[in-house]
């Protein structure tokens, strides 16, 4: 690998941006092709598979046996809220790969003792979330009920662009958060990006059950191509 | 999604620039149930040192003296290993598996 190829991996990787390497496993020649850049690649079909995938695989094209190797951002998930039900996704999406990061003000609820091991913010949204780095490649869920503490981890989460947004509330708790979000300024569009009321339905029960409706939910938006990801959602 | 091998391509490219010989295996195949999957990577550089896994640990000695050939000669090389059921268990691996490992110069 030239170092020109493997600096400038590293520097995508730094700054969570994902990238392919494209290995010609007979000659040695690579080159590296950015997410930005693979709507104009001729291996377009294979890149996109291969990433929404998050796992690498050998390719024939023109003759060539190429070895598409991914390079994907570790997910994050930030749980914006230190209730029952984070108790039981925190650990669920760590088995699952994910950085997680709970957010919550209220210090009666983001104890150390109810998340052993998981690092908590005690802060408010606005203080807690710039420094974590919410990005595209992050899932962001709000599970307080409280409108003063959801609202404007919502308002953040758009901001970012994360590639799975979801809120907790019945369907009546979420068209009054709708009007609510709306009269602080969020677009139709960002609105209908929540997934309310979260999570698959699953017939889902105690908080374990919800958590693995939601981590089902994240999983089918990280991986399903986007015309089977509506139809399951 | 999900890469956990963050430092050892900035192992690989910190070696390179402190002016070490360094080699970069990549799974990039796999048969059966193997320890490792395609896009693992163990970095090598001329002094032997090495970071990162191709397989749960029963063929990175071979690999490693392989790139020490590929970083004289400069020459990418594709191995081919069987993980032999004995040595899988010894290490507590699953058995049966076979993997190709593609070796590279870096710079």
């Amino acid at each position: 690998m030239k170092l020109e190829i493997l600096h400038e991996l590293n520097a995508e990787r730094a700054a969570r941006r994902p990238v392919i390497l494209v290995t010609d496993t007979e000659s040695g020649e690579q080159r590296l092709v950015k997410a930005k850049d693979f709507a104009t690649d001729p291996l377009r079909a294979e890149l996109e598979k291969q990433l929404r995938m998050g796992r690498s695989a050998n390719v024939e094209a023109g003759g060539k046996k190429l070895f598409l190797n991914v390079y994907a951002p570790t997910a994050k998930l930030v749980i914006v809220g230190a209730v029952h039900i984070s108790q039981a996704l925190a650990p669920l999406a760590r088995s699952l790969g994910y950085d997680v990061t709970v957010v919550d003000p209220r210090t009666a609820f983001a104890s150390p003792e109810r998340f052993p091991d998981v690092p908590l913010v005690a802060e408010w949204p606005d203080t807690a979330l710039p420094p974590l780095n919410v990005d595209p490649y992050t899932a962001f869920v709000a599970v307080t009920h409280d409108p003063k503490i959801d609202d404007p981890a919502l308002l953040h989460a758009f901001e970012r662009n994360c590639f799975y947004i979801g809120a907790l509330g019945s369907r009546k708790t979420h068209a009054k958060r709708g009007d609510r979000l709306r009269a602080q300024g969020a677009r139709e569009s960002d609105i209908a990006r929540i997934h309310a009321p979260i999570g698959l339905a699953i017939g889902a029960v105690s908080p374990s059950e919800i958590a693995v409706a939601i981590m089902a939910e994240i999983t089918a938006v990280l991986r399903l191509p986007p015309k089977e990801k509506e139809e399951a959602a | 999604m999900l890469d956990r091998d963050e430092d050892i391509l900035k192992a690989a490219e910190d070696w390179q620039k402190a002016g070490r010989g360094v080699a970069l295996a990549t799974v990039v195949e796999t048969w059966g149930s193997a320890p490792r999957p395609a896009g693992s990577s163990l970095v090598i550089n001329d002094e032997g040192t090495f970071l990162g896994s191709v397989s749960g640990g029963c063929v990175e000695g071979a690999v490693v003296t392989e790139a020490m050939d590929v970083i004289e000669s400069g020459k990418p090389k594709m191995l081919e290993f069987g993980v032999a059921d004995e040595t899988a268990w010894n290490v507590g691996l699953s058995c049966g598996g076979t993997i190709r490992v593609f070796v590279e110069k870096v710079g």
